[in-house]
C-alpha cells in the first residue's frame, strides 16, 4: 500500500499542466525523431538533454521519459512504412511491418505496433513499479558467461534450421560477424580489419549504416526495378471502422502480447542485453507458438505485435538496472543517468530511499508519457498512412534523400554515408540473388556482445571453456537456444512422420 | 585552412605569458561565425561523454557563448578517429575537443600519423582520481589483505577494467609493478560496467574512479583500499592514499580541451577565456566536488608542457607492461 | 561450364568468397590461436567466420555451376531494360553525395532531388518545385535549428553564417 500511496503522490506531480504540455511535446517530438531513420531515442535524449537544465528535475525527466516513449513508438513507423528500421530494436518489426504495408495493410500494422507498444510499456511499468528492488539484484547475477548465453538465445530464437537456403543464411550471418568485428578490439586494445586504412573504420561499422543501407537504398534500387514490372505498395487508407476492427483483430493477440511484455521487460533489465534481443526473442518465440508459423515474414500481425511488445517493455526494463544500481542498460539510458547525476541526483541503491519523490514522479510519469504516446501516435496514423499515397517517385526521392541525411546525422561522418551507398549497392544484388538480408543486419547488432562476452568469460575462467555450462543461469540459456535451433528440424521431422502415419 | 604557414609558427613562438596577460582584449577580437564542434573522444553514454555535456549544458545556460557548442562522439578506435579528425582539420577555429587520457596513449598504439604536440592546447578543466576497490563479501579491508588474496589466488585473481591499453589496465600494471603480483585482467567496457560486475561478484577488484563506485559503496556492496592520489579526499573520507601507506603510486585521468593546430592567437585566446569561465561557474564546481575531481585550471604552454610530460609517463607505463607480458 | 560460371548469381558468390579471404587476409595482423589461459586472440573470431564464410559461399558456387550445367536457367539476372534506372539512380547518388563535401548539403540534395522528380520521374513541375525548395528547408530546421546536428556545407558555409546568427 505504502506504493500506491508514493505512486499517488508522483503522479500529483505528473498531471500538473504544465507537465501535461511537456508530455504532449516530448511525445511528438520523439515520433518525429524516431520515425526518422537513423535517428533513435539515444539522439533525441541526448540532443535535449542540455535543453532540460533549464526546467526543474521533475518536468526535465518527464520530458525525457516523453520523448523517450515517443522514439520508441517511432521506430516502428519507419519499420513498417519504409522498411527501414529507425533503430536495432525496430529490426523485427520490418520482418512482417513491411510486407503488411505492401499489401495495403499499413493502417492496421501501425494501429497494431502503437497498441502493442502501450500494452508493453504498461504491463512492463506496472512490473516496474511493484518489483524494482528484488529484480535489480537479479540483473547482478549476469556476468559474461551469461550475457554470451542470453545472445546466443536471442539468436537462435531467429535463426532456426530450416527456412531460408542454409549455404546463404550462414554466409549472410558470418558477414554480418565478420562486420561487426570492424574497428577496435576491446580486449586486445587492438584495432582490426580497418580496410585501406581508412579512419573511419576506426569506429567500427554502425548497424545504422548497414540497415539504411540494405533496407533503405537497396530496397528503393530494388522498387526502381521492379516498378516498371508491378506497383509495389497498395495504397492503404484509415477509416474509423477499420481502425475498430484493427482493434478487434488485436485483442485475439493478447497472449503474444503477454509474452513479449513480460519477456521484454525482463531482457530490457539485464544491462548488456537490451530491447533487441528482447524483441527478436520475442518475435521468434510468436513463430514457434503460432499455429501458423508460415504466415509470419508475410504480413502476420502477430509479427508486428511481438516485437513491439517487446521492445518498450525492454525500454522500461532497461531504466531498472539504471534507477536502483546506476548502471546504464542501453546507451539511452546512459545519458539519462548522466542527466541525473547532473540534476544532483545519484542513482543507484540509495536512490530509492533519499529521492523517493523523484523516483515516484518519474514512474508515474511513464504512466501518463506512455498513454499520450499511444493517443498521439493512433491519431497521427491516417498522416503517416498519406505518406504512403505519394506518387511512387515522390516516395523514392525522399526516402533517398532521408538516407543520406539520416545515416550522417548520428555521428556526423560522411564516410557513413558512403558506407550506406555500398551497402546498398551489395545489398541489392545480394537480394537478387536470394540471400536473406535479415540474418546479416542480426549479426552485425548481436555480434560485438557475443564475442565480447565470450571472450571475457574465458579470460575470467582462465581460458576454461566449461564456465558457459557449469554456470547454472548460461547452462539453462544455452540449453534452451539448442532447442530453438533444433526446433524447426524437429517439427518437421514431426510432421513428416505424421504425415506417414496419415498415409 | 585561412592560416598561412608563418603565422603558425608565430603562434609557435608566443610565450603564453604574454597571451594570458593580453587575453581580456584579445578575446574581443575573434568570435565563432558557426557553431562550434565539440569533438568527444569516446562513445555516447561514457563519463567522458557526460561531462562534455555537461559542459555545453553549462555553456548555455549561463550564456557564455554566443553561438552553441554541439558535441559530436567521435569514439572509434580509442579517440583515434577524434584526433585523426582534428588533424584533418587543421587551422578550423570552429572544433574544438574534450580528451582523457587515451589523448596521450593512442597515438602511439594506432599508426594514425598524430602528433598531440602539434594541436592548440586549450584549458585543462578536470583531473579525475582512480581508488582500488573491492567487493564487501571478500572480506578485504586493508591493503595487506588485499595482496596477500591476490599473491594467494596465484594470478587468478580477476581485475576489472575498461579496455586494455586504457587507463584501468595501466594503473593495474602500476599496482603489479609495485607489489609484484598477476591478476588477470578482464577488460569490460565502460566504466559503469566494471563497477557493476564488481557488485555482481563476476570479478575481484577494480580500480574504478570514485564517481563511478560512489554509490555502491554507500549502500555498502564495494569497498575502497586506498587512493591514488598524493592527497586524502574530502568526498571519501577514511580512505587512505597509496603515498600514505609507502607505496609511491599516483595516477590521474584529465579531463583537457584541446583545438585544431594553426589557430590563431586570439582564436585560443577566444576559447581559454571561455573555458576559464565556464571552469568558474557555480554549477561546475559544485559538481566536481560531489564527483571527486579535482578543478585545477591549467591553460596555453603550461598545460602543452603538462601533456608532453603525461605522454612520457605513458610511454615509460605502456613500456612496463609490454616488459611483463 | 565458363558460362555457368559467368551467370551472375555465381559471380556474387565468387565475390563472396573473394571478400572473405580478403577478411582473413586483415584477421591475420592480430594474433587468430586459442591462448590456454585467455581464449581466443583478436583475430581468431574475424578469421574463423571468415573461413566459414568461404566454405559457405564456395557451396553456393558449386551449387550454383552443377545446377547451371544440369539444366541452364534461361531467365536473365537483370532483365533487359531494367538495369538502366538501377544504374541510373546508383550514379546520381554517387554524384550526390560526392558534391555534398564540396558545394554541401543545401546545394547536392536540391540538385538530386530536381533530377530525380523531374527528369527521372517525369513529374510535373507543380509537384517538382515546392519538393525541391520546400525539402532543403524542413531539413535546415529538423536538423540544424531543432536538433543542433550541422549537415555538411562545403564551399557554401559562409552564407550560412547570417542565418546561424539568426536561428541560434
Amino acid at each position: 500500500m505504502e506504493v500506491l500511496s508514493l505512486l499517488g503522490q508522483g503522479f500529483a506531480t505528473s498531471l500538473l499542466p504544465l507537465n501535461i504540455g511537456i508530455v504532449i511535446v516530448g511525445v511528438t517530438l520523439g515520433l518525429f525523431i524516431g520515425a526518422m531513420p537513423g535517428l533513435g531515442s539515444v539522439n533525441g535524449v541526448a540532443i535535449v538533454l542540455p535543453l532540460t537544465f533549464i526546467v526543474p528535475p521533475a518536468s526535465a525527466i518527464i520530458f525525457l521519459a516523453a520523448l523517450y516513449y515517443g522514439a520508441m513508438y517511432g521506430g516502428a513507423i519507419s519499420s513498417i512504412l519504409l522498411g527501414i528500421p529507425g533503430s536495432s530494436t525496430a529490426v523485427a518489426t520490418t520482418f512482417d511491418g513491411r510486407p503488411m504495408a505492401q499489401q495495403g495493410r499499413a493502417g492496421l500494422a501501425l494501429i497494431a505496433a502503437a497498441v502493442a507498444s502501450f500494452v508493453g510499456g504498461t504491463i512492463s511499468v506496472v512490473l516496474f513499479t511493484v518489483f524494482a528492488m528484488p529484480l535489480a539484484e537479479l540483473a547482478l547475477k549476469f556476468g559474461p558467461a551469461e550475457n554470451f548465453a542470453l545472445v546466443l538465445l536471442a539468436f537462435t530464437t531467429f535463426v532456426g534450421l530450416g527456412g531460408d537456403d542454409a549455404f546463404k543464411t550462414v554466409a549472410m550471418i558470418c558477414l554480418g560477424l565478420v562486420l561487426s568485428t570492424v574497428g577496435l578490439d576491446l580486449i586486445s586494445g587492438q584495432p582490426r580489419l580497418i580496410f585501406f586504412d581508412m579512419p573511419g573504420f576506426y569506429a567500427g561499422i554502425s548497424f545504422l549504416v548497414l540497415a539504411i543501407g540494405v533496407y533503405g537504398i537497396g530496397e528503393v534500387l530494388w522498387t526502381v526495378e521492379r516498378s516498371k514490372v508491378e506497383p509495389t505498395v497498395t495504397p492503404a487508407k484509415v477509416t474509423w471502422a477499420e481502425m475498430r476492427a484493427g482493434f478487434a483483430v488485436l485483442s485475439r493477440t493478447w497472449k503474444t502480447m503477454g509474452v513479449g511484455s513480460v519477456m521484454g521487460f525482463f531482457v530490457g533489465m539485464l544491462p548488456a542485453a537490451g530491447a533487441t534481443p528482447a524483441s527478436l526473442m520475442a518475435y521468434g518465440i510468436a513463430k514457434s507458438t503460432s499455429r501458423e508459423p508460415d504466415s509470419f515474414g508475410k504480413g502476420n500481425v502477430e509479427g508486428v505485435v511481438a516485437p513491439e511488445t517487446a521492445n518498450n517493455a525492454a525500454s522500461t526494463g532497461s531504466l531498472l538496472p539504471m534507477l536502483s544500481l546506476g548502471i546504464p542498460g542501453s546507451p539511452t539510458t546512459a545519458l539519462l543517468l548522466g542527466g541525473m547525476v547532473m540534476w544532483g541526483l545519484t542513482p543507484g541503491p540509495m536512490l530509492f530511499v533519499e529521492q523517493a519523490d523523484f523516483v515516484w514522479g518519474l514512474i508515474s510519469s511513464l504512466y501518463t508519457a506512455n498513454l499520450a504516446a499511444v493517443l498521439i501516435n493512433l491519431a497521427l496514423i491516417p498522416v503517416f498512412v498519406w505518406a504512403l499515397r505519394m506518387p511512387f517517385t515522390v516516395l523514392c526521392t525522399l526516402v533517398l534523400v532521408l538516407c543520406i541525411v539520416g545515416g550522417f546525422a548520428p555521428d556526423q561522418r560522411m564516410h557513413d554515408v558512403w558506407l550506406i551507398l555500398a551497402f546498398g549497392v551489395v545489398g541489392y544484388l545480394l537480394r537478387k540473388a536470394d540471400y536473406p538480408l535479415a540474418p546479416l543486419v542480426l549479426a552485425l547488432v548481436l555480434g560485438p556482445v557475443m564475442e565480447r562476452s565470450f571472450r571475457q568469460a574465458l579470460i575470467s575462467a582462465q581460458g576454461d571453456v566449461t564456465t558457459f555450462v557449469t554456470r547454472p543461469l548460461s547452462a539453462t540459456f544455452i540449453g534452451l537456444a539448442l532447442l530453438f535451433f533444433m526446433l524447426p528440424l524437429l517439427s518437421r521431422l514431426w510432421a513428416r512422420r505424421g504425415g506417414s502415419r496419415a498415409a | 585552412m585561412l592560416t598561412s604557414l608563418p603565422r603558425r609558427v608565430a603562434i609557435g613562438l608566443a610565450a603564453t605569458a604574454a597571451l594570458a596577460a593580453a587575453m581580456p582584449a584579445q578575446a574581443q577580437d575573434w568570435q565563432p561565425s558557426r557553431p562550434v564542434e565539440m569533438v568527444i573522444m569516446a562513445g555516447q553514454g561514457g563519463g567522458a561523454d557526460r561531462l562534455a555535456r555537461l559542459f555545453q549544458s553549462i555553456i548555455q545556460q549561463e550564456g557564455l557563448a554566443r553561438l552553441p557548442f554541439m558535441p559530436v562522439n567521435k569514439g572509434g578506435g580509442s579517440g583515434a578517429e577524434a584526433l585523426r579528425y582534428l588533424k584533418d582539420n587543421e587551422g578550423n577555429p570552429h572544433i574544438i575537443m574534450a580528451t582523457l587520457n587515451s589523448y596521450f596513449t593512442t597515438p602511439d598504439q594506432t599508426d594514425i600519423g598524430v602528433d598531440i604536440e602539434e594541436f592548440t592546447p586549450l584549458a585543462r578543466m578536470a583531473v579525475d582520481t582512480f581508488a582500488l576497490w573491492v567487493n564487501v563479501d571478500s572480506g578485504i579491508e586493508t591493503l595487506e589483505d588485499y595482496v596477500e588474496a591476490v599473491r594467494a589466488a596465484d594470478g587468478s585473481w580477476r581485475m576489472g577494467g575498461t579496455g586494455s591499453g586504457q587507463e584501468d589496465s595501466l594503473v593495474t600494471a602500476l599496482l603489479e609493478a609495485e607489489f609484484d603480483i598477476t591478476h588477470t585482467y578482464v577488460p569490460m567496457g565502460g566504466g559503469g560496467d566494471v563497477a557493476t560486475a564488481l557488485v555482481g561478484g563476476h570479478i575481484d577488484a577494480t580500480v574504478n574512479n570514485p564517481s563511478e563506485a560512489m554509490s555502491f559503496w554507500q549502500a555498502g556492496r564495494v569497498r575502497p583500499i586506498a587512493l591514488l592520489t598524493d592527497e586524502r579526499l574530502e568526498s571519501m573520507p577514511g580512505v587512505p592514499t597509496f603515498i600514505e601507506l609507502g607505496y609511491d603510486l599516483e595516477y590521474y585521468m584529465q579531463r583537457s580541451f584541446v583545438a585544431p593546430g594553426g589557430l590563431s592567437e586570439a582564436q585560443q585566446a577566444y576559447y581559454v577565456d571561455l573555458l576559464e569561465r565556464l571552469s568558474q561557474s557555480e554549477t561546475w564546481q559544485s559538481y566536481a566536488a560531489e564527483q571527486a575531481l579535482l578543478t585545477d585550471f591549467l591553460s596555453g604552454d603550461e598545460l602543452q608542457a603538462y601533456f608532453v610530460e603525461q605522454r612520457e609517463l605513458h610511454r615509460q607505463i605502456l613500456a612496463s607492461l609490454e616488459d611483463q607480458s | 561450364m565458363l558460362k555457368a560460371v559467368l551467370k551472375a548469381e555465381s559471380l556474387i558468390a565468387l565475390g563472396l568468397m573473394g571478400l572473405s579471404v580478403y577478411f582473413m587476409w586483415h584477421a591475420v595482423e592480430l594474433p587468430t590461436t586459442w591462448d590456454g589461459r585467455r581464449g581466443p586472440g583478436g583475430g581468431a573470431f574475424p578469421f574463423w567466420l571468415s573461413a566459414i564464410m568461404l566454405a559457405a559461399s564456395t557451396g553456393v558456387l558449386v551449387r550454383t555451376v552443377l545446377a547451371e550445367v544440369r539444366l541452364p536457367d534461361p531467365r536473365p539476372f537483370f532483365e533487359p531494360g531494367m538495369i538502366g534506372p538501377v544504374v541510373a539512380v546508383t550514379l546520381a547518388l554517387t554524384i550526390t553525395i560526392a558534391l555534398m563535401s564540396v558545394v554541401g548539403t543545401y546545394v547536392a540534395v536540391p540538385l538530386f532531388m530536381l533530377w530525380y522528380l523531374r527528369f527521372f520521374g517525369r513529374n510535373s513541375w507543380r509537384v517538382t518545385v515546392p519538393l525541391v525548395v520546400g525539402t532543403p528547408i524542413v531539413l535546415f530546421f529538423f536538423f540544424e535549428v531543432a536538433l543542433l546536428i550541422l549537415l555538411p556545407k562545403g564551399i557554401t558555409e559562409p552564407l550560412f553564417f547570417p542565418l546561424y546568427a539568426i536561428f541560434f
